[in-house]
């Protein structure tokens, strides 16, 4: 969790005070995908599926984003491959 | 000007540069939006008006139009209140400065179309404040001073402005109407957005929903931040009284009209050994029942409250503090427990080392009449109690059959 500001602080109305990419979101997760490279065929229906946008495309690979996948593992069960498992958090 | 409460309101929203009405009709509602569409199909205001098919869209319609920067005003009553309860909460706690008129009308079931404050009581926590009028002048009167109240920097806060059903909706009365230039300068202009200051831009950005500098509403706020939200709703609310009273003054200076110091007003309470305390048209009769009694030399005051929300709790102890019984005027009741103003009085007296002793009286519900006879003789039969001293039952009803 970021840094967190008092009542008088804050901004009026509830209203975000930063980008929203500033709020990590990755922190209610039990089951964390891991993806095995040597499976994977980049073909990026991981990307496509994602419900969060937490997969992204590094330029060279499909990488997880884990400060905002929140281990739903729809990427997982999707993967025509089964090149990614939910291996847990803890 | 003769009009009607509802017709009074209207003509205070047609005059105070409302960019946005959205509102359902329910009775004893009904005449506001019918008079306001009025205005609108006549051309006579730029307001635009939607007509939504509930008042929870309704009061949907005015978070959306107050978050966009709008000037936004419903009115409803009873059931219709109860529909947008959901929405309530949310409008206040966004913080958008919205006018609302509740006609009061009591909540079925059984289905009863007049007055009781049962409906203002429903939105009691919901973080709006609320303002009580004793007659069809202060309905006008109180609309337009609403606005000015919520829309200040201090406040940004719902406001909701309560007539009794009937009693003031459907009688007519002789009032003052203010020129619409004057109420344009009461107000300054169109309404002005507050400004916020968001980490992500360098300048202070206006508090509504704007494409140049996006401000999201309405967002997931867990643990970790409603807490302090709620808190500044709270403390906002403490700003209320002081903001009403400014308001008061500058609308006596502009019409020589104010109600006491805008949020309670006394009558006759300074040697009161019985003091009477009440709101909305039911405190007309009482008034005049105290004024012919106190012809008598009978030692009996009034203290009519303008506002239960925020409840102006040190001003309720200075004014009653002195008295030996005071008599809670209720319009509502609260199965289970006292009534709500009733619980507010009582704590607001607890800490005083002599308190005077408390009785609820609930009258009028589902409309029934407060005749000066029955005010009377409850004012008579508190003076005998008051010689034995003894004060029972606490919750009393004035004017139900046995």
């Amino acid at each position: 969790m970021s840094q967190q500001a008092g009542w008088r602080s804050l901004p009026k109305a509830g209203v975000t005070f930063r980008l929203s990419t500033d709020y990590k979101t990755g922190d209610w997760r039990a089951l964390k995908p891991v993806i095995d490279y040597n499976k994977c065929t980049k073909c990026m229906l991981c990307w496509l599926f994602c419900p969060d946008m937490a997969i992204v495309w590094d330029g060279e690979n499909v990488v997880v984003n884990y400060d905002y996948c929140k281990g739903c593992g729809i990427c997982a069960n999707e993967c025509p491959v089964k090149a990614i498992s939910m291996v847990p958090e803890f | 000007m003769t009009v009607n409460g509802d017709e009074a309101v209207a003509y205070a929203v047609k005059q105070s540069l409302v960019d946005v009405v959205a509102a359902y009709p329910i009775t004893p509602q009904t005449i506001i939006v019918e008079k306001f569409s009025e205005f609108v199909a006549d051309g006579e205001v730029k307001t635009e008006f939607v007509p939504v098919e509930s008042e929870h869209s309704a009061m949907s319609a005015c978070v959306g139009a107050a978050a966009a920067g709008a000037r936004a005003f419903t009115a409803t009553s009873s059931q219709g209140l109860a529909l947008m309860v959901e929405i309530l909460y949310i409008a206040s706690a966004l913080r958008l400065p919205i006018v609302m008129a509740v006609v009061n009308r009591a909540l079925s079931a059984p289905i009863n179309i007049h007055n009781d404050h049962s409906d203002a009581y429903l939105m009691r926590d919901s973080g709006w404040i609320q303002l009580f009028a004793e007659n069809v002048q202060e309905a006008y009167d109180t609309t337009i001073q609403a606005f000015k109240i919520a829309e200040d920097e201090r406040v940004l806060l719902p406001v909701a402005v309560n007539l009794d059903g009937f009693f003031l909706s459907h009688t007519l009365e002789n009032i003052y109407m203010l020129p619409d230039e004057v109420v344009h300068e009461f107000l300054g202009g169109y309404r002005k957005v507050s400004k916020v200051k968001v980490d992500y831009f360098d300048e202070e950005v206006p508090l509504a929903l704007n494409p140049a500098r996006p401000l999201s509403f309405g967002n997931l706020d867990l643990y970790d931040y409603y807490f302090e939200h709620k808190v500044q709703q709270v403390e906002a609310m403490k700003s209320v009284p002081e903001v009403v009273r400014e308001v008061n003054e500058e609308w006596f200076k502009l019409t020589g009209r104010r109600y006491g110091d805008g949020i309670l007003d006394p009558f006759e309470v300074e040697d009161a050994d019985v003091v009477l305390v009440g709101m909305g048209s039911g405190v007309g009769t009482m008034r005049s029942v105290v004024r012919r009694l106190r012809k008598e030399g009978l030692k009996v005051g009034l203290v009519k409250l303008r506002m239960f929300r925020p409840f102006p709790f040190k001003e309720v102890v200075e004014v009653l503090k002195n008295a030996k019984v005071v008599a809670v005027m209720e319009k509502g009741v609260s199965p289970g427990s006292y009534g709500p103003l009733f619980l507010e009085v009582n704590t607001a007296l607890y800490d005083l080392k002599s308190r005077p002793a408390l009785v609820n009286y609930v009258y009028g519900l589902g409309g029934r009449d407060l005749v000066p006879d029955l005010v009377e003789g409850m004012i008579r039969g508190l003076f005998k109690e008051l010689e034995k001293g003894v004060f029972e039952p606490k919750l009393r009803y004035l004017g139900v059959r046995e």
